[in-house]
């Protein structure tokens, strides 16, 4: 052991990963578990890389699996929905090197479209879950979670939530340990799930998760502190620590297996116990399970399924108490917003200024809904902004779309965009696709993609050509523009949705927060040709605010230069000048 | 000092994260028991945000709760606002004297509290200092962290020197000198 450092969760899961001797990972960036990879691909015994999609990356992990070493995929929880595929026969599959899955769940919704649970996937999955509650655990679960799926044949998920993921707690490292290689050996009664082969694994899938539903009872990674019989706690993940936070002297059940669930164990506990809470954040999973074997415990009606959970409404809830001194001052809303310099806002404000929808998809694009733009009309899924709009055309016929056209960014168009165009294509539409080309995968916080010419570890590689790639899959017009160019852009809107013909543009211009970014140009306004118009403020930058007397201020430090402002300005007000 | 309870709020890309990163540092080094919890993603452009440091000999719950922060380090005079009411009766703030104006203000759908620092003097102990004119005057705005950071350092506890120590291995190499100079600017005040 060494020095104890500070570790994000993220980064304890890498290191833990790293130490248990992990040798491929493959993922697709996802808040909040991206800082996974990132940090996996400092160690340069594991080769690690970003998948176009989690569907692939978890093909990649179990690839490496069945090669014989140990493997890792990562995902947020929406992104086991892309990889389900895979993960429902992978359970059938089982292992040869150990496999885990690591799935971000996002209770509080911090940056999702949905709060599903990942455990009621892996209940129907029949793959075991394992949940820590601080860095430290989170390292040490995920080489336990090793020895589970090599001893019990199977891919095991590590369940983590934003509070886990991306809170700091303290660490001590260890060594890494080299884990021999498997040797391959074919089997194609375990790995070709013909229906021959199947039928047998699925018996197999059930003996292995009543096995470990009675070896479970054993995990160290379980623990049990019996204290105040009076009142007792079922819980698991971060919650405990809000258990522990509120109600220092209560028992506590803390499971680390999470499914199948520990039944005697758990039996155990509830025996022991006057009153037993079960504490778990978003779906009462294990709550329901516990009233099927016949025990009385609360859970949901106390407890709610949506966002994150916190002592205070532990505290609140059981003992009717909170801690506020103050009152609530009334403050107004901010928002997340487009940054000074985007080149998303350039491309929205032209389809404001055209009165165009955008069926819209998965990015920072998806503030295009809020005022002052408000340009997005729907945001499903990863891909669906093209789809969306194929829908329409198919519903409504062709005129209807006309004021239509999707949105959708480069690294989302290569994560699932593309299966949508190939359909729009095939299937003879005659819709408008916008490529928010930005160079990179940016809500996320900046990972190279298949068309950056970069992988995760910053080696150099083949940059797919999207221009290239639309028209292989059957689009003949597609055009490229600066998405800072709105005079092009406008006019080739214009002519595209009122035409017949399937069309994509590739709005380009790389994200402001890109690393390397340069402004060498910034821009203020001459009050005296400001003609209080508000023009410039149709477009919604941060860096321009509305002073006393009408006219408007840019802040300096704020703004990037990108010049949008002064495009729209028809009175000469604002200088775009060297910095 | 049994245990301390600091939120760090601001706007995003105020740089809220590095400041608590310092404090969570700082406080690890001295033997105590940390725990910070972030936001990133989505809610990082240019929205309200707020990071959570705890310390003390054992910490379970990695977030400040309504009512309990001893510090609130703001990095903006709205948010300072925005989140008043986390503090402990007795509780401090530390709030940069800058205003951001939210877009629901440039629309025009609400509008910038006035006063906002003299209001929130009225009932609480308040230190605000203008750290984007500091930061100005020493030659580089990105320091204005440094700044705030000095002058809550004073509150937290810990010597000047322990502070200086992980300020120096946090910030990149070719800004040392500038920040430790933000820093003092800001601890004398």
């Amino acid at each position: 052991m060494s020095d104890k450092i500070i570790m994000l969760g993220n980064e304890a899961i890498a290191r833990g990963a790293y130490e248990a001797g992990v040798k491929v990972s493959s993922a697709y960036p996802g808040t909040p578990s991206t800082e996974i990879s990132e940090n996996l691909a400092k160690y340069q015994e594991v080769y690690t890389e970003w998948a176009p999609n989690e569907k692939v990356a978890l093909e990649v992990a179990f690839g490496a699996s069945f090669a014989g070493v140990r493997s890792l995929a990562c995902m947020k929880h929406v992104g086991l929905n892309v990889a389900s595929d895979p993960l429902y026969t992978f359970s059938y599959t089982g292992v040869n090197g150990g496999n885990v899955i690591v799935v971000a769940d996002d209770p509080g919704l911090a940056s999702s479209q949905n709060e599903q649970d990942t455990r009621m996937i892996a209940r129907a999955a029949h793959v075991p879950v394992i949940e820590p509650s601080d860095s430290m655990e989170a390292k040490e679960f995920i080489k336990f979670a090793y020895q589970i799926s090599e001893k019990y044949d199977t891919p095991v998920i590590l369940r983590t939530t934003t509070k886990l993921s991306h809170s700091q707690s303290i660490v001590e490292l260890c060594d890494r340990k080299e884990v021999e290689d498997k040797p391959y050996e074919r089997q194609v009664r375990k790995y070709v799930m013909m229906p021959a082969s199947a039928i047998g694994r699925h018996v197999v899938v059930e003996e292995r998760d009543n096995k470990l539903a009675l070896d479970g009872c054993d995990f160290p990674i379980n623990k049990m502190e019996i204290n105040d019989k009076k009142i007792g706690f079922i819980t698991a993940g971060v919650a405990y620590q809000y258990v522990k936070e509120v109600c220092p002297n209560a028992s506590v059940l803390k499971l680390g297996l999470v499914n199948p669930l520990p039944k005697k164990l758990i039996e155990q506990f509830i025996q022991q116990v006057d009153t037993v809470y079960v504490f778990e954040e978003l779906e009462p999973v294990i709550e329901e399970q516990v009233r099927a074997w016949g025990y009385e415990v609360k859970g949901k009606e106390l407890f709610t399924r949506q966002g994150e959970y916190s002592a205070s409404l532990l505290k609140k809830a059981i003992f009717g108490q909170n801690d506020i001194v103050f009152d609530k001052k009334d403050a107004p809303n901010r928002p997340p917003i487009l940054c000074p310099g985007c080149p998303h806002r350039s491309v929205f404000s032209v389809l404001n200024k055209l009165k165009i929808h955008a069926a819209g998809d998965i990015g920072c694009y998806t503030l295009g809904a809020v005022a002052p733009l408000g340009v997005i009309d729907s945001t499903l899924c990863m891909g669906a902004s093209i789809s969306t709009l194929h829908g329409i055309e198919k519903a409504r016929g062709k005129d209807f779309i006309k004021n239509w056209v999707a949105v959708i960014g480069d690294s989302t168009f290569l994560h699932t965009g593309i299966n949508s165009l190939i359909n729009l294509a095939y299937n003879k539409a005659t819709g408008t696709v916008i490529i928010l080309d930005n160079r990179t995968t940016g809500m996320t916080g900046h990972q190279e993609h298949a068309a950056t010419g970069k992988t995760l570890k910053g080696e150099p590689t083949n940059a797919i050509d999207l221009e290239v790639l639309c028209k292989a899959v059957g689009v003949n017009n597609v055009v490229t523009i600066d998405a800072f160019d709105i005079v092009t852009l406008e006019k080739t809107i214009k002519a595209s949705v009122n035409g017949d013909e399937l069309t994509v543009i590739i709005a380009k211009a790389p994200c402001a927060l890109l690393k390397g970014q340069k402004f060498p140009y910034v821009c203020n306004c001459d009050e005296s040709n400001c003609k209080k118009c508000g023009m410039c403020l149709k477009i919604g930058c941060p860096a321009i605010t509305k002073q006393e007397n009408g006219t408007i201020k840019i802040d300096e430090t704020m703004c990037n230069g990108c010049g949008l402002c002064k495009s729209y300005c028809k009175f000469n007000a604002i200088n775009k000048v060297e910095r | 000092m049994k245990e301390l309870n600091i939120m760090v709020v601001g706007v995003g890309g105020q740089g809220t994260l590095l400041t608590s990163r310092i404090i969570g540092k700082t406080a690890l080094k001295a033997g105590f028991d940390v725990k910070l919890s972030e936001v990133h993603g989505m809610a990082q452009r240019g929205g309200s945000v707020v990071t959570f440091v705890r310390f003390g000999e054992k910490v379970n719950e990695p977030v400040v709760e309504e009512g309990s922060a001893d510090i609130i380090i703001s990095f903006e005079r709205l948010e300072a606002l925005r989140y008043s009411h986390f503090l402990k009766k007795d509780g401090i703030m530390i709030v940069n004297d800058c205003r951001i104006d939210p877009m629901t203000v440039v629309v025009g759908a609400s509008s910038y509290p006035e006063n906002i620092i003299e209001e929130l003097k009225k009932e609480h102990t308040v230190y605000s200092i203008d750290g984007g004119a500091i930061a100005k005057e020493l030659g580089n705005s990105k320091v204005l962290n440094s700044v705030v950071l000095g002058l809550s350092a004073k509150h937290i506890g810990f010597t000047k020197e322990e502070w200086l120590e992980i300020v120096k291995t946090t910030v990149p190499a070719k800004t040392i000198e500038i920040n430790e100079k933000a820093f003092m600017r800001g601890y004398e005040c």
